[in-house]
């Protein structure tokens, strides 16, 4: 991702208006729409709701309020390796918590918990910049962290 | 002489890593092996495992790391050899072998995304028979089998089909529940992964018993690989007229789609996946009118759970009485278990219901992984009930859980040892629901928030007596004044917590370092 979205853009505004028509035959298109723009731009900018909501008929409230109501849209780009561990109560039994805490003492990526990512018989789950990962301890997670991006140094 | 292996494509394997195996392995044996990927037998704690094809059966191999293929190769695996690994015919296993595979009957074994691999197994015979009866004998059908609702309410699937199909529109929606949220189970993406055409199927069956034209699964984002497999199997399913305009000539039309919730816990209830569906944002909705009369667009619509529809084309096939011959009391059938967390032997167990607690749990999970004893298991996801270890012979039947303030739910099994905090876990249910709740009603919004001052303080011990009376207060009012099942039901575990583990509310008190998430759940 290079640039995000800015107002009057005309190229970003293109991108957008043309996955809002990808979606133009599609019931309720406005997910589809999200998650197609959060895929091309890393995250869904506020300049793009005046779009949507034009190209939708929609108040920008609405769009605006299906945005921030899911929890996977960003409303800003996420900075380096995305580690998204599972809090679940499955992967709690195997000691989710303290993975959760060890993760966050990581510097140079950005920590998200999730719940459930159905791997529940192979807890602690753990997804690292898309890929999932069952059985993953503190040290198999600092492993796995070196391995998708060697600048990323566990503080302690 | 070109032999076949099986590796998972499951997600569960490839997250302790089947991909790997299997290049590994298609690297080695080129020639002399062909690779094929099916879905997870369900003996997960086995991941990866390999099956080679023999004349007397498919031979296991497992778990296999991708360090281990060489060797294995240079041992004889490609001649079905014994090895370290070796496990013996994989239908033989005790754990297999025990179960009565009905919905997951061709998990594992076929290669998901093969038509003829699916034919061959007995695909698309419910089907054809459903498609040779007229729309109200396919419903009478699924009533005699007496098929609940698998997403955890246990709604009887005949009666809302009748329902539907009694409804005068000329547009109707058959809307699968894919939103598999709660922790511990994890059946419906093993399937969608692992045999995805015969929820196609079973979908396509309700279409002609209700008059319905459209079809939605709506599949929750953090399955990428249900999402993937399941548009594959929709592609591949029009090529072969088991979808689209003239349904095997029958005349029937329906069309489906995959949608992608957004990580919205609360979606994976009925009417807030309908308003998610709408493009809007997943708030409940107040019943009546109900989905079947006034659900997706406003139109009559069946929302049914994955393995609910699942179980259709069996029915279909084998007939209502087979289907009806399983199980106890009210609960007819197959129950998938789930079992999960802290588990020796986690994975699938599919049974007819009426399986103890404690044979589930023990028998086929060989207790916990740690190897410490169990002291409580959740059954049934973050809204259902935590059991001790002295329930353990209740039987698996909703009536009989429900009478014990718990609940079958889903069929998962998450499983604790002696090291669990119980006030922890309740006060994880509250901040849970406070995290995940839609904000439409007040008891769910607000209670949830309260409930989790409250146990903070109990823990704290402040005024321990007052603040336990109080939680029961709160507990009881989202129980009546909620809307829907998430405010409504997190007490149950708490309840249950308070009720079965009183003692983890009196220990000596601590403040808790209290976790601040963000109002989008993030904590970057």
């Amino acid at each position: 991702m290079s640039s995000g979205p800015t107002a009057g853009g005309s190229p970003v505004e293109l991108r957008v208006r043309s996955a809002v028509a990808a979606h133009r035959g599609d019931r309720g298109a406005l997910l589809p729409i999200l998650h197609d723009i959060q895929a091309e731009f890393g995250y869904v900018d506020k300049a793009v709701v005046p779009i949507i909501a034009d190209e939708l008929n929609l108040s920008r409230a609405d769009v605006y309020g299906v945005i921030s109501f899911y929890h996977d849209f960003r409303e800003q780009p996420a900075a380096g390796t995305v580690v998204r561990v599972c809090r679940a109560e499955a992967c709690q039994a195997n000691g989710a918590a303290a993975l959760f805490e060890h993760a966050e003492q990581v510097s140079g990526v950005t920590v998200e918990q999730v719940f459930c990512f159905g791997n529940c018989a192979l807890g602690p789950a753990v997804e690292i910049n898309g890929r999932l990962v069952g059985r993953v301890d503190a040290n198999r997670l600092d492993a796995l962290l070196a391995e998708a991006n060697p600048q990323d140094r566990a503080v302690r | 002489m070109t032999v076949t292996v099986y590796v998972p494509r499951d997600s569960a394997a490839r997250s302790v890593g089947a991909d790997e195996v299997a290049a590994r392995l298609a690297a080695v044996a080129g020639e002399r092996a062909r690779v094929v990927r099916t879905g997870s037998r369900g003996m997960l704690w086995l991941e990866p495992l390999v099956e080679v094809e023999t004349g007397r059966g498919r031979l296991a191999y497992g778990p296999v790391q991708p360090g281990d293929v060489d060797g294995l190769v240079a041992a004889g695996l490609l001649d079905g050899a014994a090895t370290g690994h070796s496990l013996g015919l994989t239908e033989e296993l005790p754990w297999l072998a025990g179960q009565r595979r009905v919905t997951f009957r061709r998990v594992g074994v076929v290669d998901p995304l093969s038509a003829a691999d699916y034919e061959r197994h007995g695909g698309i015979a419910g089907l054809r028979a459903a498609l040779a009866m007229s729309p109200p004998e396919v419903v009478e059908a699924v009533t005699e089998s007496g098929l609940r609702g698998r997403g955890g309410a246990g709604f009887p699937a005949g009666i809302k089909w009748k329902t539907v199909l009694g409804a005068d529109s000329p547009l109707k929606f058959i809307c699968c529940n894919a939103d598999e949220g709660d922790s511990g189970t994890f059946a419906d993406r093993m399937l969608m992964e692992g045999d995805p055409f015969t929820l196609v199927e079973g979908m396509t069956i309700a279409a002609h018993a209700v008059g319905a034209t459209e079809g939605y699964v709506y599949i929750r984002s953090e399955y990428p690989g249900a999402v993937t497999t399941m548009r594959q199997a929709i592609e591949i399913a029009y090529a072969h007229n088991w979808l689209g305009e003239n349904v095997l000539g029958s005349g029937l039309r329906f069309d489906l789609y995959v949608r992608v919730g957004a990580g919205a816990y609360i979606c994976g209830e009925e009417t807030s996946m309908l308003d998610s569906l709408e493009g809007k944002r997943g708030m409940v909705r107040a019943k009546p009118p109900i989905p079947a009369l006034s659900g997706l667009f406003g139109k009559p619509t069946v929302v049914n759970n994955v393995l609910t529809l699942a179980a259709v084309p069996m029915v279909m096939a084998d007939g209502a009485a087979a289907y009806q011959a399983y199980g106890v009391g009210r609960s007819r059938g197959t129950q998938v278990f789930q079992l999960a967390g802290n588990i020796a032997r986690g994975g699938i167990v599919e049974l007819p219901f009426g399986v103890t607690l404690g044979e589930l749990v023990n028998d086929y999970g060989g207790g916990t992984r740690s190897g410490r004893p169990v002291r409580a298991v959740q059954v049934g996801g973050p809204l259902g009930a935590y059991v001790p270890v002295g329930q353990f012979d209740l039987r698996t039947d909703y009536e009989e859980f429900a009478a014990a303030g718990a609940m079958v739910g889903h069929g998962g099994i998450v499983v604790f040892d002696d090291t669990v905090d119980m006030a922890a876990m309740a006060r994880f249910a509250m901040e849970f629901c406070a995290i995940e709740s839609c904000g439409k009603c007040t008891p769910c919004r607000v209670g949830a928030v309260r409930g989790k001052e409250t146990i903070d303080k109990i823990i704290a011990g402040v005024d321990r007596e007052a603040n336990l009376e109080l939680l029961e207060d709160l507990c009881e009012l989202m129980t009546d004044g909620s809307l829907c099942a998430m405010g409504g039901l997190t007490p149950m575990p708490v309840r249950s917590a308070v009720r079965h583990f009183g003692e983890d509310f009196q220990r000596s008190p601590v403040n808790l370092p209290m976790p601040t998430v963000g109002p989008n759940g993030s904590r970057s």
